[in-house]
């Protein structure tokens, strides 16, 4: 159960964004967060509200974009969807791959704020 | 007469304000990341090979470490740091190996962080030398997600927890390069199906190298350390790690 410091640090984050734009105050955080970064949603929307209390991104939200994961398949050249975190293979053809184009992102794509 | 002209005031409540969207686009561990790559850096000027070792607890990483360390240290310059939560069991443990141990005690920290690693080699030599093992705090599910500067991430798994983890946790084999099955001597006790294991990893990362060992009775350790030597000499014969991969992907020279 990590994902108590990585709030923090999306905290943190935000908070130095809206300084450098002259402390305006954040509605939201967006976030973009891949399957394989290792964080589980539930609990980082969770220990969010903790984060941020006595903060100036108290009262602020945490908004999750899903990012699913995509893998280069070598036998069709293309980017594929995988289907299933158990099962690494192109979804067309089956081949196996472990090239992860997409799914370990873990960032702060956005902020709402108050203007 | 202030009451009157307030009254004829819109409440400020009813103005609409929208929110403005600003993009930001930052990693949210960029500030770990940073770190590791320092150190990636640093190590790689030291001529330091490092190595560090992921598993569930229980499933063995102290008594192969210990055993590593035994076997190299005739032959290479070795060290380790060693995350625990509480204790200092293992850093006495594999201190009997007669390499420099060094413990991180991460308190309710469930995994290691690049900075507790640059922390730990302060004041160390590095180009003195040649591997360094970095023994996380054994779990599963964390340190998938914190690069530690490391040029090998090794994961582990016994032939007593079960063929399916590999399926459980496929994160961490993700962000692994090699899977390591311990305890090979209790195989058959464990009635331990190996060809599961291996289609299971097989299944959540394709092309991983799989090692079979058991430090008690030495099984397989010859063959991992002349894997372990022949990465170290030959830079180019490493497995393109995770690292490196989504490295690749920041830069947007991998595929399309």
């Amino acid at each position: 159960m990590h994902e108590l410091s990585i709030a923090l640090s999306i905290v943190e984050l935000a908070q130095e964004e809206a300084e450098r734009r002259g402390g305006v105050r954040v509605d939201a955080v967006h976030l973009r967060l891949g399957p394989l970064a290792g964080v589980v949603k539930e609990a980082l929307l969770g220990s969010y509200d903790m984060a941020s209390a006595g903060t100036a991104m108290a009262g602020s939200r945490l908004i999750i974009e899903d990012v699913p994961i995509v893998v280069y398949c070598p036998r069709c050249q293309a980017q594929r969807p995988l289907s299933s975190m158990q099962w690494f293979c192109c979804p067309e053809c089956n081949t196996p791959t472990g090239e992860v184009v997409q799914g370990k992102e873990l960032e702060v794509v956005a902020l709402e704020i108050e203007e | 007469m202030s009451s009157q002209s307030d009254a004829s005031r819109p409440a400020p409540a009813l103005v609409p304000r929208l929110p403005r969207l600003v993009e930001v686009r930052q990693n949210v561990l960029k500030h770990n990341d940073v770190v590791a790559r320092a150190l990636r850096e640093r190590f790689q000027r030291g001529g330091v090979f490092v190595v560090s070792l992921v598993s569930g607890p229980g499933s063995g990483k102290t008594t192969f470490l210990e055993k590593t360390l035994t076997l190299l240290r005739p032959r290479y310059r070795v060290a380790a740091l060693v995350g625990d939560l509480a204790t200092e069991n293992d850093a006495l443990r594999l201190a009997r190996s007669q390499a420099p141990v060094k413990q991180i005690t991460t308190g309710t920290l469930c995994h290691l962080e690049a900075a507790m690693i640059e922390n730990a080699v302060e004041g160390w030599d590095i180009g003195q030398l040649d591997f360094l093992f970095i023994e996380n705090v054994g779990n599963l599910v964390c340190p998938s997600s914190y690069d530690l500067g490391e040029n090998l991430r090794l994961v582990l798994i016994s032939v007593t927890e079960g063929e399916d983890k590999p399926l459980k946790y496929p994160t961490i084999f993700n962000s692994a390069d090699v899977a390591v099955i311990t305890k090979m001597d209790l195989a058959a006790a464990a009635e331990f199906d190996s060809t599961a294991a291996d289609r299971n990893i097989q299944a959540v990362r394709p092309g991983m190298r799989v090692l079979r060992v058991s430090a008690k009775t030495n099984e397989g350790m010859n063959d991992w350390l002349r894997f372990l030597s022949t990465l170290r000499d030959s830079p180019q014969a490493r497995p393109g790690g995770p690292y490196e991969r989504r490295q690749r992907i920041d830069n947007g020279d991998d595929h399309p």
